[in-house]
Order: structure tokens, then C-alpha cells, then sequence
């Protein structure tokens, strides 16, 4: 596939070279007059000077003809704007943008711009799940769909502990489809007991974490 | 009206003193505080006095424009030193604030018009430049 590259920072330029490596056409557009001829030794014709904000140098680098756009510059405005116009102008069917300051990631979603990559909150997610007293970690969001999975670890006095998973009080649009015991998985019943200690995961619609936290947390404590 | 201008450089500063002059409620944004000299330039009082408003932040954090009130906002001008941000903050004040009339500045013609295309009021001073340079250039009945 044709895949353009935007920005040759660490990521852009680590981007390109992997992708060349995997026999895939690649561009990589760089606007810094230095870092281009640095990047340029490296990768030669597949790296070409500008800034890929003007919608020139988009063309010349042949966006009509890119099967993905990726969008990797320090700036987040640029990286909306090149985004935007991949697919809005120049109807490039996949993007990928990334985001600096997670705080923006709103003003990637309102722009309809998917998917956005933070490199923050990919890190945070992974303290999140190394780090138990945390409680509740999300472990996927399909946001089109409009469904999360998360992960709960049962406290000790939970509400939930002891309890048979059709006795655990959860809100309409969330069920429990796994339960994490001992180092393994296992699909529960209506009538399996939950455990304090288990690592439960729920599919909910978001916006009820809040709702079903409690029932897992000690004495139905809200989860910090 | 209540009007929103975000970036103070000379077309946000001097929009901004004709729009309270005239008699409108005027609150300016810009991430430099010293570009609030720009607002005092020429008034005699300072432009707090003379009733505008002033917020130091970023265009783009939310907290920042909620608190320099577009949520009241009838008009919002994007007049940042940068194109691509006022291209991104005039869609969140339309599409997400739902101000009725935005206003962005954007230097690139090409992204000038293809904007405008999609619905945003660009105003795009360099082809207005063009226009005018060569019409001085080249028409004879100028």
C-alpha cells in the first residue's frame, strides 16, 4: 500500500523506515529545512521536503492516490488540519493522527478524526493496569459501536463478593462476560459466585462505570 | 453583541477596539499577555477601562475559551498567527459552541478557499493582496 508520513520526528521517521521494511511505498514529508537533510541520507527519495499543511505539497507528495495518511508532527492543529483534508478533500479512505497534548484529543473527535493516538494515555492505560489500587481499568472502547469493556478487581467487603453474578445489582446495559480467578479466565453463569479477588470484566454502554463501580469496591465505595 | 476575538496581533486587536468602540461587548484571547499592549495602543484609557475583556490563554483548551465566554459569544473572530489553528478553533466555536457567526483568517488561499467551500467564512488577506496588487499592475483602468 501507498502510506504518507507526516512530520520526521522519532516517531515519523522509525514509522517510515518500518513500513519501508515491510516492502510498503512510503513518503515522508518533513517541513524542517535541517532535520530533512539528516532524514534525507537515510531514506533518500522517499522523504521530501515541505510543509504537508499546504495542500501542494499533499499533492505532490500524491495523496490521491494514498491508501493511509499518517499525521505525526509535534503540532496538533497541523496534525487535525492534514488529517481533515486527507479525508475530507482528498477522500483517503485510513488516517492516523497523533496527539500531543491529550487535552486536544476532544477537538480530534469533534473534527471526526480516527483514529487519534495519544502516546499519554497509551501510557497511562498501561499504569492503569499495572497498578491495582486503581481498580477499574478500560480495556477496550468501541466507540462507534458505542460499547467499553473494562476490568474490576473485587475488593474484600465488596457488595459483589459472595454474591451470584445475577445477584449483583449492575445497571440496564451492562453484563459481566468473564471472570479472572487464580491466573484463569473463565466464562461465569448466572449462578457463579463471585469472589473477592477476582478480576471481573463487564461490557457496559459508556457512561456507566460510575453506576457499577460501587458494587465491586470495599463497602461500595466509589472508585478513586 | 458579545464578541469573541482570538488572537490579538494587529487584525485581532484593531477588530477588537472598532467592535467595543461601536458599542459591542468585546472579550479578546491570546496566549501572550503582553499582546494586551496591542489593546491599550491608542485608547486613552486601558482597554479593561474602556470595557473589554481580556483572557490569557491558549486557543485551544476548552477552560480557556469557555473563559473568555463563548458560550455567550454572537460573533467569534479565529485571527491567531496561525492558519491551521484558527482553522481548528473557528469548527470547535461552530460546531461545538454553536456561535452563529464565525469569522477565521487564513493566510493560504488554497486552504482559504477550500475551507470556505466547506462552509467556514474565511477571509484570506493574502488573496485579497493579489487581487489588488494586480489589478494595480495590470489593469489599465486603474
Amino acid at each position: 500500500m501507498y502510506v504518507i508520513v507526516v512530520g520526521a520526528g522519532k516517531v515519523g521517521w522509525n514509522l517510515a523506515r518500518e513500513l519501508l521494511g515491510k516492502g510498503h511505498e512510503v513518503t515522508l514529508i518533513e517541513s524542517e529545512r535541517r532535520r530533512y537533510l539528516i532524514v534525507e541520507q537515510e531514506l533518500e527519495h522517499a522523504v521530501q521536503y515541505g510543509d504537508a499543511t499546504e495542500l501542494w505539497v499533499l499533492e505532490r507528495a500524491g495523496i490521491q492516490r494514498a491508501d493511509l495518511v499518517i499525521a505525526v508532527t509535534g503540532d496538533d492543529e497541523d496534525n487535525m488540519l492534514i488529517c481533515q483534508v486527507a479525508k475530507e478533500k482528498y477522500l483517503c479512505q485510513r488516517i492516523v493522527a497523533r496527539v500531543n497534548n491529550p487535552r486536544n484529543l476532544q477537538h480530534f473527535k469533534l473534527l471526526g478524526i480516527r483514529p487519534a493516538v495519544s502516546a499519554t494515555d497509551l501510557i497511562l492505560r498501561l499504569i492503569e493496569h499495572e497498578v491495582p489500587q486503581y481498580g477499574l481499568v478500560q480495556l477496550l472502547a468501541l466507540e462507534g459501536e458505542r460499547l467499553e469493556i473494562i476490568e474490576l478487581e473485587v475488593a474484600d467487603g465488596a457488595p459483589a463478593a459472595g454474591q451470584r453474578v445475577d445477584e449483583v445489582e449492575l445497571p440496564e446495559g451492562s453484563l459481566i462476560i468473564s471472570v479472572l480467578r487464580g491466573g484463569a479466565g473463565f466464562v461465569p453463569k448466572s449462578d457463579t459466585v463471585i469472589q473477592a479477588g477476582d478480576e471481573v470484566l463487564l461490557i457496559l454502554d459508556p457512561g456507566l462505570e460510575s453506576a457499577i463501580t460501587p458494587q465491586f469496591t470495599r463497602n461500595g465505595a466509589s472508585a478513586g | 453583541m458579545f464578541i469573541l476575538v482570538v488572537g490579538a496581533g494587529r487584525v485581532g486587536s484593531a477588530v477588537a477596539k472598532r467592535a467595543l468602540e461601536a458599542g459591542h461587548e468585546v472579550s479578546v484571547l491570546d496566549e501572550d499577555p503582553l499582546s494586551h499592549e496591542q489593546l491599550d495602543k491608542d485608547l486613552a484609557e486601558s482597554w479593561e477601562d474602556a470595557g473589554g475583556r481580556f483572557t490569557v490563554g491558549t486557543a485551544l483548551e476548552v477552560d480557556a475559551l469557555l473563559e473568555a465566554g463563548i458560550e455567550q459569544a454572537d460573533v467569534f473572530i479565529a485571527s491567531t498567527n496561525g492558519d491551521n489553528t484558527n482553522l481548528v478553533i473557528a469548527q470547535i466555536a461552530q460546531r461545538r459552541f454553536n456561535v452563529p457567526r464565525v469569522v477565521v483568517r487564513v493566510l493560504d488561499p488554497a486552504r482559504a478557499a477550500w475551507y470556505a467551500e466547506q462552509g467556514l467564512h474565511t477571509i484570506c488577506p493574502t488573496q485579497h493582496a493579489i487581487d489588488l496588487v494586480e489589478r494595480a499592475a495590470l489593469d489599465p483602468a486603474a
